[in-house]
């Protein structure tokens, strides 16, 4: 994969993971073009279209977009199960997960974006694992806040 | 300064903003607060502070100023703050930032830390953005992780090697090794990282891919035990075992087995029992066998297996489910080329789906429907392609429009047909054409001598109804031009409607077109032209015309000024040539069309050196093309391309000269068939050898040979006039049967005076590389007396020298 973008019917931008070298710019524009390509779609098209160079795999769920650009020689249809993967992971997490809870905990969808895809792969195939590895990360920082609050760091 | 909020209300407050500029404001009194904040020492809050500012990066603001800020984070002992400083690398810094680099040694450290979970974040951070150099500082790091015990660390490790072969495909040769222990695994996370990787090395590694074939047995394994037992529970998806893991090591089979029988046939019985057993209702089954289908595709597979591939996407194509379809047409595209005729059976549904809503379904349906179209379904599929051009959405235009044309050119049944198929293509998609149509369509018409009437017919209607299609309007004015005569005719042509046309409609179209402002410049030049050739076709507007040519004279753009100054000399000055100059062009062969001035004809045998050429449109025709034919059917069967190249079909088809013969606005004919030199060589005074070939009327012929019969040789044509007249204007042509080239040189006179011993000659250079049976046919043309005369005699045997 080499990017993928999260984003509103209005085209506000909600999450942008990139796996590839690109300049800021560069990201911008080309995040902008293809988030009005992919709003300028009708309803009941086709979730793959070709665009420039690039494979992109997409689909709505409720008020989101999710969206992926694809190497040549990857599966279309697998990647479709990858997008529906990462959204029954948010839903599992946040409990029936809505645009808003992605909006106001962003971090946490790139940490469970990174625990499910690695340099843009899928790197576990059981939601259970994934789900578990999260809550313990989780639980790991709540116990350092905690501590520090506790005891804070000396200024 | 207002105080720093946390993020979350942070992000409240500039979701509440009501304009770009209240939201611009917040956000810059918020990055003030956060640069102050980064300034101070450690106050707890520093992972927040990032935080906010990424969120604010992806609104779209710029926030560099976090670079190095990250960087402390990264480095800080808590894993909160990793977890935002590495968040932090993978959004603001790239491999292209000098930032980092920095991050190169806490990444390092980090891989070596006692939590997984910080060892984790290293891993995404470098799989995700490291560049070359830190691939190559840390490859060994990595390495080591392979082997290590935790099957969570050891999953990221594999994914973070694939990111490094990318980079640096000679560490590649690294992670060979630990790779192949992998496949070992029974974790489904590590197995899939491990088989992307191993997909990873044998793409860029010929000798590991040798090696890996080995492991095909253990890959066919893995993959029955995915198929027929449920092998784990919590990786199933819709009834498919680990789909992901599936499409995988399909994929990595598909590498494999590529033009390798032993690999293929290894791996025949377990594609089969995939394609058959899985069920493909839902998305995932369907990945699975979409990614069978391309293995057994691709591989060495048996016949049944292929056909059973094909059928499964054939049943792909009649899904309702558009993806599905989408997909099966992909894959029909790449088998086209091999799998003609199983492809073939589904065109029906692929025509089907030059109809659907959706572009890119239209767009895959185009590709496909134009690599089906063959000589048996040319008529029916045109009429599909052909209502498609007209409702197609515009990126298509153009890509469709082309590949009609080559599909035409391939398949036509008729030139009939051909001409009408582009017409209609110009018409409802004329602005999307490329440039070369127009010089193609008008040679075309030209070569398809019997359906001028028809075709000018046509393409008048045609511009009058619409002369906002470039393309359309440039060919329809040359018609015009060349064929108006046949246009006032009436009641000669039989395939179309005749309907009455008067010279002033011609010349009202032609004025339309000059006048428009939607005509290009090209276009005019077109129109312009084409006015003028009437002013020889037509007998009562000339004056009209005149009246056309003098206005453009002070035409602001300069080509038509030139053009239409050069005209009005032709009609004032230099009227009696008016008619040579504007004949009827001849019938262009494709080869010679793009030719500039000087180039020799190309696909003709043999070879003309034009003098002097002018623009295209001024062209001299020597006599009209009529008779050169009759003299070249004579001579061999039709059927093949003759001496002058081209075509040459039966029934009154194209000739082709080869190439086009300018000339200068005098009197001289040129000779079709023989090269004019801009000197001429000196004939020899008289050949070893004469003898006569041809007694009429006075005139008499003789030919003489130089060299013996072998494969080259001069020839040199000698006549005399012993008559009581003087003759002027003599020509020679020749032809020769198909295989023999042959180059006439300028003769060294055309005039005989009465009676006289002077000789005009003219030599011949034969070239017979199949050493046929020698034979030609000369034509003489004189005028004496006043009247012209005209004479043909074959030779059929050549005199050798010293006889």
């Amino acid at each position: 994969m080499r990017f993928m973008l999260l984003f509103s019917r209005q085209g506000k931008l909600r999450l942008q993971k990139w796996y590839v070298p690109l300049g800021d710019q560069e990201k911008r524009r080309l995040g902008r073009e293809l988030v009005q390509t992919i709003l300028g779609r009708k309803a009941k098209m086709c979730s793959f279209l070709e665009w420039r160079d690039l494979k992109v795999v997409y689909k709505r769920y409720a008020s989101l977009y999710f969206c992926c650009a694809i190497e040549e020689q990857d599966n279309e249809l697998i990647t479709l199960e990858v997008i529906h993967r990462y959204v029954e992971l948010l839903d599992k997490y946040f409990g029936s997960v809505c645009e808003l809870d992605i909006i106001f905990n962003f971090e946490k969808a790139y940490f469970i974006l990174d625990e499910f895809l690695l340099g843009g792969e899928a790197q576990e195939t059981s939601k259970k694992s994934v789900l578990k590895a999260i809550e313990q990360a989780d639980q790991l920082q709540e116990n350092i806040d905690f501590q520090m609050r506790l005891f804070p760091a000396p200024s | 300064m207002s105080p720093s909020v946390r993020l979350q209300e942070m992000i409240r407050v500039i979701r509440s903003a009501r304009t770009q500029g209240e939201e611009r404001g917040v956000i810059q009194r918020e990055c003030a607060a956060i640069r102050a904040q980064f300034r101070q020492a450690d106050n707890g809050g520093r992972s927040h502070n990032l935080a906010k500012l990424l969120y604010v990066h992806m609104l779209g603001y710029p926030a560099h100023f976090g670079q190095m800020e990250c960087v402390r984070l990264i480095a800080s002992p808590r894993y909160n703050e990793k977890r935002v400083g590495y968040l932090g690398a993978m959004m603001l810094l790239d491999e292209n930032q000098d930032a980092s680099l920095l991050i190169t040694n806490s990444i390092k450290n980090d891989l070596a830390h006692s939590s997984q979970y910080v060892q984790s974040l290293a891993l995404c951070t470098l799989a995700c953005m490291g560049s070359a150099e830190m691939c190559r500082d840390l490859a060994p790091e990595i390495d080591r992780l392979l082997r290590a015990s935790s099957s969570y660390i050891k999953k990221k490790a594999t994914l973070c090697a694939v990111h490094i072969v990318r980079k640096v495909p000679e560490l590649g040769e690294l992670f060979t090794p630990a790779a192949r222990a992998l496949l070992a695994e029974k974790n489904h996370g590590v197995l899939h990282g491990a088989v992307i990787l191993i997909t990873e090395l044998c793409e860029r590694n010929a000798q590991t891919l040798v090696q890996f074939r080995e492991a095909v047995p253990e890959l066919v394994h893995i993959m029955r035990g995915l198929v027929t037992s449920g092998y784990s529970p919590e990786h199933t998806v819709a009834g498919i075992s680990d789909p992901f893991l599936q499409v995988r090591v399909l994929r990595l089979l598909r590498i494999l087995g590529r033009n390798n029988d032993t690999a293929s046939d290894a791996m025949n019985d377990l594609l089969a029992q995939v394609a058959t057993n899985t069920d493909s209702s839902k998305t995932a089954g369907s990945a699975v066998l979409y990614e069978t289908v391309l293995t057994v595709m691709d591989i060495k597979s048996e016949s049944g297996l292929r056909v059973l591939a094909v059928n499964i996407l054939g049943r792909f194509l009649l899904n309702n489910d558009r993806n599905i379809r989408y997909i099966s047409m992909t894959s029909l595209q790449k088998i086209v080329s091999t799998d003609h005729n199983a492809v073939q059976r589904h065109r029906g549904t692929i025509v089907d789906c030059l109809k659907d809503q959706d572009a890119s379904v239209k767009r895959r349906a185009l590709e496909l429907s134009l690599a089906l179209v063959s000589a048996i379904n040319i008529r029916s599929m045109m009429k599909e392609l052909l209502l498609f051009l007209s409702t197609c959405p515009p990126e298509l235009k153009s890509h469709a429009a082309s590949g009609i044309f080559n599909a035409a050119e391939r398949y036509s049944p008729s030139q009939r047909w051909h001409i009408d198929t582009i017409l209609h293509v110009l018409i409802t998609a004329g602005a999307d054409v490329r440039d070369e149509t127009v010089p193609n369509l008008i040679q075309l018409i030209t070569n398809a001598s019997q359906l001028h009437c028809y075709t000018v017919h046509k393409l008048y209607r045609a511009l009058v109804a619409d002369i906002s299609q470039q393309p359309l309007v440039q060919v329809a004015c040359w018609c015009i031009g060349e064929y108006g005569d046949s246009l006032l005719q009436q009641g000669e042509c039989e395939e179309t409607e005749p309907i009455q046309v008067t010279e002033d409609d011609i010349l009202d179209a032609l004025e339309t077109v000059l006048q428009s402002h939607m005509s290009s410049p090209a276009t005019r030049g077109f129109a312009l032209t084409a006015t003028m050739k009437l002013s020889t076709r037509i007998t009562e507007n000339v004056d009209r015309i005149r009246s056309i040519v003098s206005i453009y004279g002070s035409c602001m753009d300069v080509e038509l000024q030139q053009r239409a100054v050069e005209y009005n000399a032709l009609f004032k000055k230099y009227d009696h040539m008016r008619a040579a100059v504007l004949e009827k062009m001849p019938v262009m062969d494709r080869s010679s069309m793009g030719q500039t001035n000087g180039e020799s004809g190309g696909g003709g045998v043999q070879e003309l050196e034009p003098t002097k050429p002018k623009q295209p449109e001024m062209v001299v025709a020597p006599q009209p093309a009529s008779q050169v034919c009759d003299l070249l059917d004579l001579l061999g069967d039709p059927d093949e391309p003759s001496l002058l190249g081209g075509p040459l079909g039966p029934g009154g088809a194209p000739l082709g000269p080869a190439g086009l013969m300018p000339g200068s606005a005098g009197g001289d004919l040129l000779y079709l068939l023989g090269g004019l030199e801009l000197t001429p060589t000196p004939t020899p005074a008289t050949a070893p050898a004469a003898v006569t070939v041809y007694d009429k009327s006075g005139v008499v012929l003789k030919l003489s040979c130089e060299r013996p019969l072998d494969a080259s040789q001069t020839i040199t044509l000698t006549a005399t006039n012993t008559s009581d007249h003087d003759i002027s204007s003599l020509t020679l042509q020749a032809a020769v049967p198909k295989n023999v080239q042959l180059q006439m040189k300028a003769p060294s006179g055309d005039s005989l005076p009465a009676r006289s011993s002077a000789v005009v000659t003219q030599t011949v250079l034969l070239n017979n590389p199949n050493k046929v049976s020698l034979k030609m046919r000369v034509r003489l043309s004189y005028t004496s007396q006043g009247s012209p005369f005209q004479d043909t005699v074959q030779i059929d045997s050549f005199p050798t020298p010293g006889l």
